[in-house]
């Protein structure tokens, strides 16, 4: 009788009734081909491996994450709520020793929303990774977590929510932000000046295979998060890196993301992209269950896979080394370039304008963000946020860990923000794990 | 009038029932070496002087199957599976003369690898070596396209006594069960078709020109001649019969937990609406699971016979058993010894009773009639914890719409029903320590052999359209069909239709009964590159499982 070598939990939930629109690549018919092949290979009958229903989460849960404009009601819609369960419903079984570690194979996915919610982006509306995240801080008191994004694209959402958060480490694992939406996650974009280091991005170049994520994993990441030493990994495990995939242009099998995912050892991963439906979505997930699981994946194949073919060439492997050199040199030198951005920071706080564009909405934000510079948290955060939407509103945002003159300057914030300026402002208090909103009404 | 008979461990009941309700019960002794004997004996002392002529039907519940694949004692049979990539299809041997061969189909049932005729032939050598007569032949997605498994077959044709394919024993998908339930099929093939052509011989040789239906674990029946080839579904009949036997007198429009408690264990079922409850994928047994529809069911060890201990002064029941209740001569208190103490049983030897009660009631430091009432508390609580279990199991199943996780059906039982025994003792209990409302089947004591004489003809069919690749398959019906583009979900569930009645009717079915349902039903659009270029349509369909529509008023004369 097959059993699970690590008792691992899954939440499926394939959403078989929910489609951003009909021939959108974020449709009903994305998990299909999934579920055949995860109920052929009969995963859910082995011994160790146990199926959770998704619970729903709360407009509570998203609150301690997003400021999402007007509300959470109008950003969410059902699945949103049940494919951010699912990761809840994970981080649960694995926080309370259910399972060692779980997968929640759920759409729609979330890495490209970002704090500040004024609509879709990049085919996310909440990230369901930090919701989750945020809600096992809150509920379990863990401590400091790595996110190790494997999507093929940038993880510009979940690097904006925890930009300023030094327990929080960010590793994003892309194609070059010059050849792929969003078009960000380069080697210098490592956060805030009070959490610098702690975001990295590690932009490989198209046509890297098998061979260069490995090396990635093994030479950069790893190496990293034993540093880091976190409590909890979580692998925001998009399957967009496979060959066969049609929105972007990498070289990665199923073999090697089971490969990835053993290396990794992840105790949660949570679905991300992924969009070549038949292909890869099939083989890429069965093999991530089984690794997961520590069962042998060895003879997880694509029907069409020739090693042979997505080889990568020396100058994709030489670039590789490169990007490695230089993240893991930012890991190095962080406490060094934290000490410069704080001091280049004029004054307490440090601030930056932003141009936001939703692709999904088609909305368009401007914002003005400010942290106070310090050495004792994460930082009170004030974000000034417009949109073309006709939405002003402020955002403050006061980090679980706060010192009591960070908590201080973000109450002041708040309280100072007038009609004048804004039509709402919102403050998230987390060390009292608390959600405010003030109408502010226009002259 | 019809006969229904349920063959359990220590007896066999059987019932004669005709439109004015139930004309004759009896219990037979059952003999586990000679199950043939039991039945035959059973069907001669019920139809004692009755015209042969007024016997419409006879439905027969037996323990053969599933005894002959708990022993192990089946015959030598060959297996040879064709997997492809995956999981290691060693992982799923069944028994020695397993062969995984090459060969691939991938989850659209397009075939990826071919099979390699000389591997077979060699196969087919080495099998022939090994004196194997019955050949079980599987492959992964051959319930989306059965062509490799048919292929197997064609090299080997004439080569064996008989084939038994994967594609036929479910439309659902799942690699590992479907080689399970294949082996058992053929394992079990030899056994079930001599014992079922002996008892067809001789109710002939009585002039008794019967239609013989078999009961499944589904609770549904199906006739001799198609239970040969799928003798597998017969498992596990025991429970089924039982559980029909509730469904007769159940509530309408009403969540019912069923105890059927019997000697050694308890089993559990749930009834929705008068219908039993189904297990979405198959039963258990063995150590493998099967896609063999089944009645979703729990068997706990917890029965009237159960082991009694006291353990750092606390209760436990079973889960063992040994041998009868001393009341009944056995040597170690039961619970059915509890009831004796308390005065609930009107035969067997009282006194035993007390005297085994006597370590029971000095270790936990109470009188022997507190004892007994403790230990009778303990194993109807821990039924009705484990029952409790079972429903919150059934709610957190998982879903895959929105829509289902929105407003799909929680099951919430008020009721329990109880047969077995002895119910009424069981049933107030239960009454006084919970908040549900309990009531032992009316007819309890043969409730199960009313079940099996009520139960209707039950089958499944699914049924898969692609039209982007112009298929209309299912395989489990041998059916095929090229279709265009313009083909909808609605033609689909009318083919769906007619393939189950055809299926119901050839099974044994009455066309009065033929009460069908959708279980799937589901219609994707296929996009290649920003283009809608096929639909996916999955259509399920089920006779829904329940009791035969012409013994209604029967099941009124019973009630009261
Ligand atoms: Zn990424
Ligand atoms: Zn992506
Ligand atoms: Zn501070």
């Amino acid at each position: 009788m097959l059993q699970a070598k690590r008792k691992t939990g899954l939440v499926f939930f394939p959403a078989f009734d929910w489609a951003i629109d009909p021939t959108h690549p974020e449709r009903e018919e994305r998990l299909l081909y999934t579920q055949d092949q995860v109920l052929e290979e009969g995963i859910f009958d082995i011994e160790g491996i146990t199926e959770f229903k998704p619970d729903l989460v709360t407009i509570n849960d998203v609150n301690r994450v997003h400021f999402c404009v007007p509300d959470g009601w109008h950003v969410m819609t059902e699945s949103h709520f049940i494919s951010a369960g699912g990761a809840k419903t994970i981080g649960m079984a694995v926080l309370e020793k259910k399972v060692e570690c779980g997968f929640a194979l759920v759409r729609p996915p979330g890495h490209h929303a970002m704090r500040v919610v004024h609509g879709a982006r990049g085919f996310c509306n909440v990230n369901i990774e930090a919701i989750m995240v945020e809600f096992l801080r809150a509920a379990y008191g863990v401590g400091k977590v790595a996110i190790v994004d494997t999507d093929c694209h940038h993880g510009d959402g979940t690097q904006d929510i925890y930009w300023h958060d030094p327990n929080t480490l960010f590793i994003s694992l892309h194609q070059d932000g010059r050849t792929l939406y969003p078009g960000s996650g380069f080697t210098n974009e490592i956060g805030g000046p009070n959490a610098a280091g702690t975001t990295l991005n590690i932009p490989l170049p198209p046509y890297t295979s098998d061979e260069g994520f490995l090396y990635t994993i093994e030479n950069v990441v790893l190496p990293i998060l034993d540093d880091f030493k976190p409590d909890l990994i979580i692998n925001s495990a998009g399957q967009d890196n496979h060959y066969s995939d049609p929105i972007t242009n990498m070289n990665f099998s199923a073999k090697g993301y089971a490969q990835l995912t053993e290396m990794l050892k992840a105790d949660i991963a949570v679905l991300e992209g992924g969009y070549s439906i038949e292909g890869a979505l099939p083989y890429v997930n069965t093999g991530i269950i089984l690794a997961m699981a520590g069962i042998d994946y060895s003879n997880i194949r694509e029907p069409d896979f020739d090693p042979e073919k997505i080889r990568q060439s020396s100058q994709v492997t030489e670039a590789i080394k490169e990007v490695g050199k230089a993240v893991l040199e930012n890991w190095r030198n962080r406490e060094q370039l934290k000490d410069r951005m704080q001091k280049a920071a004029s004054g307490r706080f440090s601030e930056r304008m932003r141009r936001i564009y939703y692709d999904t909405a088609g909305i368009t934000e401007f914002q003005k963000e400010k942290i106070r510079i310090c050495r004792d948290c994460g930082g009170a955060l004030k974000i000034d946020t417009s949109a073309d939407t006709g939405s002003k509103v402020l955002a403050v945002h006061i980090p679980i860990d706060a010192c009591s003159a960070c908590i201080e300057q973000g109450r002041q914030w708040y309280e100072e923000a007038g009609s004048d300026r804004f039509q709402k402002a919102y403050l998230q208090n987390r060390p009292k794990d608390k959600y405010y909103v003030k109408e502010l009404f226009q002259r | 009038m019809i006969i229904g008979l349920d063959v359990g461990g220590t007896h066999t009941d059987v019932v004669l029932l005709d439109k004015h309700g139930l004309v004759n019960e009896i219990k037979v002794h059952t003999d586990a070496t000679n199950l043939f004997k039991t039945v035959l004996d059973g069907l001669e002392k019920i139809t004692l002087g009755v015209n042969p002529k007024d016997i419409r039907r006879i439905v027969l519940s037996t323990t053969l199957t599933t005894n002959s694949i708990i022993q192990g004692k089946s015959p030598e049979v060959g297996m040879i599976v064709s997997s492809g990539p995956g999981i290691d299809p060693m992982l799923f041997r069944t028994n020695r003369h397993y062969y995984p061969v090459a060969g691939s189909i991938d989850h659209r049932g397009r075939r990826i690898e071919a099979i390699d005729h000389h591997e077979i032939k060699a196969v087919g050598d080495i099998l022939k070596k090994e004196g194997v007569r019955h050949v079980g032949i599987v492959g992964k997605f051959s319930a989306r396209n059965p062509s490799h498994e048919l292929e197997i077959r064609r090299i080997l044709r004439g080569q064996f006594e008989e084939f038994f394919l994967g594609h036929r024993v479910s439309g659902n998908l799942n690699f590992q069960r479907r080689v399970a339930t294949t082996f058992f099929n053929a394992a079990v093939y030899p056994i079930h078709k001599k014992f079922f052509l002996a008892v067809r011989r001789s109710l002939d040789q009585q002039g008794m020109n019967i239609p013989i239906q078999i009961l499944k674990a589904d609770g549904g029946t199906m006739n001799f001649r198609s239970s040969i080839g799928f003798p597998g579904q017969t498992i596990f009949s025991g429970p089924a019969a039982s559980i029909m036997g509730a469904t007769a007198f159940a509530p309408k429009g009403e969540d019912v937990l069923v105890f059927d408690i019997g000697g050694t264990t308890t089993d559990m079922a749930i009834l929705i609406d008068q219908a039993p409850l189904l297990d979405p994928l198959g039963i258990e047994l063995g150590g493998y699971k099967t896609l063999i529809r089944s009645l979703k069911s729990k068997s706990i060890g917890v029965g009237g016979d159960s082991v009694i201990r006291v353990i750092n002064g606390k209760i436990t029941v079973g889960p063992d058993r040994e041998g009868f209740a001393m009341v009944y001569g056995g040597s170690t208190p039961t619970p059915t010894d509890a009831l004796a103490v308390m005065g609930k049983l009107e035969d067997g030897d009282t006194e035993k009773a007390f005297s085994g009660f006597q370590a029971i009631a000095s270790a936990l430091g109470v009188s022997v009639e507190k004892a007994a009432e403790m230990v009778f508390d303990h194993a109807c609580r821990q039924i009705l914890t484990e029952a409790e279990a079972m429903v919150v199991e059934i709610n957190s199943k998982p879903v895959y719409t929105v829509h289902e996780l929105q407003e799909g059906y929680q099951v919430k039982p008020k009721k329990i029903m109880v047969l077995g025994g002895p119910a009424p003792y069981f049933a107030d209990y239960l009454e006084k320590i919970s908040a549900y409302q309990v009531k032992p089947v009316p007819r309890w004591k043969v409730a199960n052999a009313i079940g099996a004489a009520l139960a209707r003809t039950t089958c499944e069919v699914t049924l898969f359209a692609d039209t982007e690749r112009g298929i209309l398959t299912s395989p489990e019906e041998k059916f095929k069909k090229n279709i265009n583009a313009d083909f909808s979900r609605e033609k689909a569930i009318k083919i769906a239709y007619d393939l189950l009645r055809n299926k119901a009717m050839e099974t044994g079915a009455d066309e009065e009964d033929l009460e069908l349902e959708l279980l799937e039903d589901q219609q994707f659009n296929m996009v290649r590159g920003f283009h809608t270029t096929g639909k996916n349509i999955r259509i399920k369909a089920q006779v829904k499982p329940g009791l035969i529509h012409r013994y209604h008023s029967v099941v009124e004369k019973l009630s009261e």
